[in-house]
């Protein structure tokens, strides 16, 4: 399996960080476990935030206090001990290999059976090279083309400093800090994500990526991004990467807020190959994700995800479509394998006139894996002729999965369409035997299968993750048909 | 080409065969006849290296591989097809790509550099034309929404791509009308050649009017039991097979 060595690796890469930087002053470098007004008063002193950022995130923790950890998903696991974390460090020099020989050959293959090239390689798993630089003019020069069209991309640290109107105005609009309590406690402790704005009546030229935002030091912990498409603009925003993400971190709980002002439109699409655990499940990511949309008038928000790691995925990517006749998509494939369990799905909140979801998910279950689509279509009184289609399918690969299917739909106003299919299958044996009769692997004749069954929403990604998506997906289920 | 030595096989502990033996030599077509359940498709299947049958005895040589110890891909990629009874769908994966996949595969196991995708058209072209399959049928998903006759045209149309060295054809014929029947046969005709033998399973000798067989065997409780010219089967259809039973038991 594609996993195998993790640990190794993960206490290889991890063990090393300590080497650099991290011997002395650990006081100010990181902050001690634990959680109370004292931690949140030291992360934002050390990002030199204004007060009011400040009273936002005790305020966040004064609400998260007083929450309960919700069980209603459709998961198992040992719930986190929120005083055994630390909340702050500072930003961390990645390990750094001298050739890629000194790189885990496990990783690497997966790498190459991804088709990353060799430079690329060498910069996922810190192996020194003059590449980096390449890497930093090519980011330059990307930020000087979008600043000339006014687009802000950057952390959400150098965005509090530097925009901090827009970030007062939208922060926890979307998202608000009573959300949830994986959002409060993000709203509380967040230390960096993105920021994005597209200013009015500007198409961005190219697709927003994580990958080339300079700045950026590793994936925190608690990270928050927003996007924000001013009036009649466009932006098509890349989240994640397929090689395998690997992180000390047990416990991500992100938040993601999106604001599209009138006439806009925002495409973001995530890859999500965080480390599983191995064969028993033990030391893969939680992941508990809050993702939002608010769509204006005659805008578009459309979720596309491919979600294959994780140990516990918690993620329902929404939409309110508040604006009339605005327009919220959700495309998803979620693999699960080994003894990951995924409780995913999304919920289009439709408020205005005319507004139409559309809802297509496509889960895949091996292993001893549990996958779950949890979603709700609510048509409120105002949301007149107001349509949905939604369309949830299940792959079973093996006997000892499970797939599960929670649709809510609430619909308060009789002029609205609403469309549900689903469908549970398993991956057939015939198909397999055709291909293998036909001169075609195994493990090819699977990934034709799956990617086949998936192709309404790869075909929805940017091209670019869309190739790498299809091997990933196979790489995620080799040699899991039983 | 094939030789087939007092070959047995199971299907959960029913044995089905019972001792075939069949010689094939390289350019020959047989034609396989017999009453139903007489284990013609169970022949196909085992060939074919299906793993829900158990082989008990007998060897089968293919070329200068012994074929049983080789796996399903492998005997694919040395050269055996088989036209399925019932072709399965592949939702989502287009039948070009599919085809494209089989043929680099094949390639790829002979130590051939994969086919330029120009070529590669230019073959389907050509191959679709011989079975008058339509050239958006070539786009669509793997037999998905196909009647049955498309379905049958797109096996034979396959097989002219990967240009076996041994064909299978199961029931080609069943369900077929005239007109397609004669398009399928028209198709296996066109890949008549003297390095390529065929075997065809079949209920009715119709078939055999249009693809003209070297050798006619009647397959009867998992044996062969009577071996002819074309004759033979013009004699089965006229006189069914209760008289060859009668000789079997005899």
């Amino acid at each position: 399996m594609a996993y195998a060595g993790d640990d190794e690796l993960l206490e290889h890469v991890t063990g090393k960080e300590y080497e650099f930087g991290f011997t002395t002053n650990i006081e100010s470098d990181k902050a001690p476990p634990g959680l109370n007004e004292g931690t949140i008063r030291l992360i934002s002193q050390k990002k030199n935030e204004p007060e009011w950022l400040l009273e936002w995130r005790l305020e966040a923790f004064r609400i998260w206090s007083e929450m309960v950890e919700p069980e209603w998903a459709h998961v198992q696991y040992e719930k986190p001990d929120f005083q055994a974390i630390s909340y702050y460090s500072a930003p961390k020099k990645k390990a750094q290999l001298n050739s890629l020989d000194e790189v885990d050959p496990e990783l690497r293959r997966t790498m190459e059976k991804l088709g990353i090239s060799m430079e690329e390689q060498k910069r996922l798993s810190g192996v020194a090279v003059d590449f980096v630089l390449d890497s930093v003019s090519v980011a330059t020069s990307f930020k000087e083309k979008l600043g000339e069209l006014g687009i802000i991309f950057c952390s959400m640290s150098d965005a509090v400093q530097e925009h901090p109107e827009l970030v007062k105005k939208y922060l926890g609009s979307v998202v608000p800090k009573t959300d949830n309590f994986y959002a409060a406690l993000n709203s509380a402790v967040f230390t960096d994500g993105s920021f994005c704005y597209i200013p009015k009546g500007v198409r961005c030229p190219m697709e927003l990526s994580t990958y080339f935002r300079i700045n950026e030091a590793g994936t925190g912990q608690f990270e928050r991004t927003l996007v924000i498409a001013d009036e009649s603009s466009y932006v098509s925003y890349l989240e994640g990467c397929t090689a395998p993400s690997r992180d000390e971190n047990q416990l991500h709980a992100a938040v993601v807020e999106l604001i599209a002002l009138d006439h806009a439109e925002i495409k973001y699409s995530t890859v999500q190959n965080w480390y599983p655990g191995d064969e028993n499940g033990k030391g893969g990511v939680f992941n508990f994700v809050t993702k939002r949309g608010i769509c204006h008038l005659r805008s578009k928000i459309s979720w596309t995800q491919v979600e294959t790691g994780s140990a516990i995925t918690w993620k329902y990517p929404s939409c309110i479509l508040k604006g009339d006749h605005s327009v919220g998509e959700f495309y998803s494939v979620a693999v699960t394998n080994k003894r990951q369990q995924a409780d995913t799905g999304t919920k289009m909140i439709h408020i205005g006139k005319n507004t139409n979801s559309t809802i297509i998910s496509k889960g895949i279950s091996s292993g001893y894996s549990q996958n779950s689509y949890r979603g709700l279509v609510q048509i409120n009184k105002s949301a007149k002729n107001a349509r949905n289609f939604s369309q949830c399918d299940s792959l079973l690969m093996t006997d000892h999965c499970g797939a599960h299917t929670f649709p809510y739909i609430e619909v308060k106003n009789s002029s609205a369409k609403v469309e549900h299919e689903a469908t549970t299958s398993k991956i057939g044996e015939d198909q397999i035997f055709y291909c293998l009769q036909r001169g075609i692997s195994e493990e090819k004749a699977i990934s034709l299968i799956v990617n086949g069954y998936a192709k309404d929403v790869l075909n929805k990604l940017p091209m670019e993750f869309a190739v790498e998506a299809q091997k990933l997906l196979a790489i995620s289920l080799e040699g899991s048909v039983g | 080409m094939l030789h087939i030595k007092d070959l047995h096989a199971n299907i959960d502990g029913t044995e089905i065969l019972k001792g075939l033996s069949l010689d094939i030599k390289p350019g020959e077509i047989h034609a396989i006849m017999g009453p139903n359940g007489s284990g013609k498709s169970t022949l196909a299947s085992v060939l074919a290296g299906n793993e829900d049958y158990e082989i008990t005895g007998g060897s089968v040589t293919f070329g200068d591989k012994d074929l049983l110890d080789l796996s399903t891909e492998d005997r694919a990629r040395e050269g055996l097809f088989l036209a399925f009874q019932y072709p399965v769908e592949i939702p989502g994966v287009s039948n070009i790509n599919f085809l494209r996949t089989a043929v680099n595969e094949i390639r790829q196991y002979k130590g051939e550099e994969p086919m330029s995708a120009g070529d590669f058209l230019k073959l389907v072209k050509e191959r679709s034309a011989l079975v008058e399959l339509d050239g958006k049928l070539a786009n669509r998903s793997v037999n998905e929404g196909f009647s049955g006759g498309e379905k049958k045209r797109n096996e034979v149309f396959q097989m002219a791509m990967l240009e076996p060295k041994l064909a299978i054809l199961d029931e080609t014929d069943s369900g077929l009308d005239i007109d397609a029947l004669k398009i399928v046969a028209q198709g296996v005709n066109a890949m008549r050649s003297p390095e390529r033998s065929f075997v065809v399973i079949t209920h009715y000798q119709r078939l055999l009017d249009y693809i003209v067989p070297d050798f006619v065997h009647v397959l009867y409780k998992g044996k062969i039991v009577k071996s002819g010219s074309k004759e033979l089967a013009l004699e089965l259809e006229a006189r069914g097979y209760d008289w060859i039973k009668e000789e079997v038991s005899a």
